[in-house]
């Protein structure tokens, strides 16, 4: 069967249109999905992505990358295909890449969720013939729990601390968990949440792009002799054992990430608290996205592709794992 | 159930042994009498006999679940622990059935207990029905039950000090009173209350004094002659008790090794009655032979002829704890010894007593203390001589003074994924040496690495995998760690030729090539070394 999508070294390609899909080289003409570090990265020719992420693409690849944003679904010719994008509801502004060519119709989903979340524009299936899954979270044993019961519990862990007269540290990925959780404790509080340096300027960016969340105010803007018991601070795990945390003694620490479902996980991380939330798909999340493409075929990338390809091809599907050679551990 | 699954969730989420203690506390303050046996029964770190086994499990799972066998393989295999796989898989974020959340803990363990005994597909239905009803926490305790798995991190110093304080009573009374066998029912919780005086059972142990243990100098500790200093024997802790005409010998587990050792319990009937010793049981035959003899007397749970022959034991006394039925800790243990030795007089070979090491000054103990291992012993045990026989792990009272370990460079052939804490990464390693040019294994070692070099380790084994059996990975031959052992013996089960007793990794070699790391011949010489003649 003809490939409309391969892997090349730089990274998937498109050769009816002369593109790459989130290249992790320089290349002259990148789609790119979204605007986290193992799919954005700066150096291309001509950047696409969507509109919505623009904002967060600047950000992370610098105010003058050449960037050209399209709306949802607005038709883009390259060489002889033609291409568009899809909301994947992964972070802001995240997109499906679709491709259209003799060959076929491909849906390239980069990164992608099912769960609500109020901060991006949700998921939509893209009917094609072949997809191209991520399958960071693809056993059957990730089943995320309600995302508003898991906001909940940070909040009431967040609460106790302040009962205890401790500081609550939470870390979370600085692009995407940390505004959904900032959003989501809207439901519970007004009161302010304290940012890592590294979280202000993607918070500012998200406000702009009209995401409501809590008052947020650095750390950093805070006297020295700041009394931090019973406030919440937002935090990469990156600053986790770092000096930067010396100041919040005492403090309980808590962890938001996919990979907090498993126990083994949450003692070896030797946080205080796990919280369950993910922007990737959980099991029945992949499995029900790929069954709405109505695809034939799928190319699975990121994580466990391995249970997944054998799970889809003993219910009929083809489906084949799809190598790429950089795989740190995907953001949970 | 409910309540004692929140309690294990909320133990196994903290490090903080103040935080610990308090949620014992409170739990022992808010159960009734019965569901505090059972809580205690886990926490002391009793478990239930496995019920059914994990293979029958897992195929039950994965038919009441949906999912083909090898995905809960993979499942399991991502996850570490067999419970809570399955607990994941049945979770739909649902409240559960409220009558099974809240039956009692005793209650259920009645109910697996008649499962076990059921037809194959009365106990599937069963199990699926369960795993169903029950919410995650719950199922996951449920299933540790089954699996007998079920450990909670607490030491039983620490649940002993939580019910003391729930129940107002002295740490030490409580402590006494729960060793040996106990049953978890309501009646525990009623002999606990009882007030000091109230006598314990005839069989009832002491807490075990423990040895803490010694790296430095021991020229900061004063003179050698504050001590009683005798030989580190590497057999199997007991206390021996004579009491009301009979014999009970306990193990530090607190297992009761009767009919294991019938020479020694024979020999006790001739201790006056009201005596407990604390000695080492070893297997000896014109001195102290190596432990893998005594190995074979350990699972025996009622010795034949030729095996008595072949591994006789004896009893190697080195403690008085009570004397005419007075409890005589108290006593200094200069006092306790010259009584152990009135004591012993009167015995057979099959009890004779831990000889006292003398010595002028440390340098002349050190050089003792290196031939230990070519006498067969661990090293030196130093005990305060005015000290009092104390419960636990107090430092000051008891030192072991240990030989320094053996050590060999091997290379890294096959890992595996570790439990629990480390699922997620390959922790255990499978190590070899040389044999001509072949790599042959001689140790299987967790990893003593910090969870920085664990992870760099994991991605380096993800990396350089040349195949995978199920949850082992064998990796091409390139790395080099130094593994720490404490002894060295033949064994015919080992390709080898050669066991290591407690190997462990000392240190990362990323200095050495792996052609450089010890041949087969190099541990062959070591056990020729260390062999007692
Ligand atoms: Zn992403
Ligand atoms: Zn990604």
């Amino acid at each position: 069967m003809a490939g409309l999508i391969e892997t090349r070294p730089e990274g998937l390609y498109c050769a009816a249109g002369d593109f790459h899909i989130d290249p992790w080289r320089p290349v002259p003409r990148a789609v790119i999905t979204h605007a986290h570090a193992d799919h954005a990265r700066a150096g291309h020719g001509v950047i696409w992505c969507a509109r919505e992420s623009l904002g967060v693409m600047h950000q992370r690849l610098g105010q003058a990358a050449p960037i050209r944003p399209l709306e949802w679904r607005e038709p883009l010719t390259l060489g002889r295909a033609r291409v568009s994008l899809h909301p994947a509801g992964h972070i802001l502004g995240s997109a499906q890449v679709r491709v259209e060519a003799r060959e076929g119709v491909w849906v390239a989903s980069g990164d992608y969720k099912r769960d609500p979340d109020p901060t991006c524009t949700p998921f939509e299936p893209v009917p094609c013939d072949t997809f191209i899954t991520e399958a960071t979270f693809a056993l059957p044993v990730y089943r995320w729990p309600d995302p508003a019961d898991v906001v909940a519990d940070v909040f009431h862990w967040w609460r106790q601390a302040a009962d205890n007269g401790q500081p609550a540290v939470l870390f979370c990925y600085a692009l995407g968990k940390a505004q959904r959780v900032l959003n989501g404790l809207l439901a519970h509080t007004g009161q302010t949440v304290y940012l890592h340096g590294a979280m202000t300027p993607l918070v500012t960016v998200y406000r702009a792009a009209g995401v409501a969340m809590v008052p947020t105010e650095a750390v950093s803007a805070q006297s020295r002799d700041h009394d931090w018991r019973g406030h919440l601070i937002v935090a990469p795990p990156s600053a986790a054992g770092t000096s930067w945390m010396r100041r919040f003694r005492g403090a309980t620490t808590g962890f938001v990430s996919g990979w907090m479902r498993v126990r083994g996980n949450r003692r070896r991380r030797g946080y205080d608290q796990g919280f369950v939330l993910s922007d990737h798909a959980d099991w029945r999340g992949l499995v029900d996205s790929i069954r709405a493409t109505g695809c034939q075929r799928v190319l699975a990338t990121h994580g466990h592709s391995d249970t997944l390809v054998r799970y889809l091809r003993e219910h009929g599907w083809q489906a084949a794992e799809l190598g790429t050679p950089f795989e740190g551990e995907a953001d949970g | 159930m409910r309540r004692f699954a929140e309690l294990y969730e909320q133990l196994d989420a903290t490090r903080a042994t103040g935080r610990k203690l308090a949620l014992m506390v409170d739990y022992f303050r808010d159960s009734d009498d019965e569901a505090a046996a059972w809580a205690l029964y886990f926490l002391t770190g009793r478990r239930l006999k496995r019920l059914l086994s994990p293979t029958r499990l897992k195929a039950w799972a994965a038919d009441a679940a949906g999912v083909a066998d090898w995905m809960l393989v993979s499942s399991h295999a991502h996850v570490g622990d067999l419970a809570e796989t399955i607990a994941l898989l049945f979770d739909d974020g649902s409240a559960g059935d409220p009558e099974l959340v809240s039956r009692d803990l005793g209650a259920w363990v009645a109910e697996l207990r008649a499962l076990a005994q059921a037809d194959e597909a009365v106990i599937g239905a069963q199990l699926a029905a369960w795993w169903r009803g029950l919410p995650l926490r719950e199922c996951f305790l449920l299933t540790k039950l089954l699996t007998g798995g079920l450990r909670v991190g607490v030491s039983t110093g620490l649940a002993t000090r939580a019910l003391a304080q729930a129940l107002a009573q002295d740490e030490n009374l409580i402590a006494q009173r729960l060793m040996g066998d106990w049953q978890p029912d309501a009646a525990l919780i009623t002999r606990l209350r009882a007030p000091p005086d109230a006598g314990t059972v005839a069989s009832q142990p002491y807490p075990f004094c423990l040895a803490a243990p010694m790296d430095d100098a021991p020229a900061d500790l004063g003179s050698p002659s504050d001590f009683l200093i005798e030989w580190k024997w590497d057999g199997i802790r007991a206390q021996l008790i004579r009491r009301e005409g009979q014999v009970f010998l306990w193990s530090r587990g607190e297992e009761l090794l009767a009919g294991r050792f019938p020479e020694i319990e024979a020999a006790a009937m001739a201790l006056p009655d009201g005596t407990v010793l604390d000695g080492e049981v070893v297997c000896w035959r014109d001195g102290i032979r190596p432990f893998a003899e005594l190995q074979r007397r350990i699972n025996k749970q009622k010795p034949g002829r030729r095996l008595l022959d072949e591994a006789p034991v004896r009893y190697l006394a080195y403690d008085l704890l009570e004397l005419g039925g007075n409890d005589i800790r108290d006593q200094s243990t200069r006092q306790r010894r010259q009584q152990l030795d009135g004591v012993i007089a009167a015995s057979t070979a099959a009890i004779t007593i831990s000889p006292l090491v003398s010595a002028e000054d440390w340098a002349t103990l050190a050089r003792l203390r290196t031939e230990a291992r070519s006498r067969g012993v661990e090293g030196l045990m130093l005990k305060h001589a005015d000290a009092p026989y104390t419960r636990g792990r107090r430092r000051g009272i008891w030192w072991k003074w240990k030989v320094d370990p053996l050590t060999v460079d091997a290379v890294l052939v096959y890992a595996q994924a570790g439990h629990g804490r480390r699922s997620n990464l390959y922790t255990d390693y499978t190590l070899a040496v040389w044999d001509g040019d072949a790599l042959v294994p001689v140790a299987k070692a967790y990893s003593g690495l910090t969870d920085k070099e664990l992870t760099q380790m994991d991605r380096w084994i993800r990396q350089h995998t040349i195949e995978r059996f199920g949850p082992v990975r064998s990796v091409q031959p390139l790395q080099v760690f130094e593994i720490a052992f404490e002894g060295i013996q033949q064994s015919k089960r080992h390709k080898a030729g050669v066991a290591l007793r407690f190997p462990r990794i000392h240190r990362w070699r990323q200095d050495k090539p792996a052609a450089e790391a010890d041949h087969l011949q190099a541990l062959h010489a070591l056990l020729d070394a260390v062999t007692p003649s």
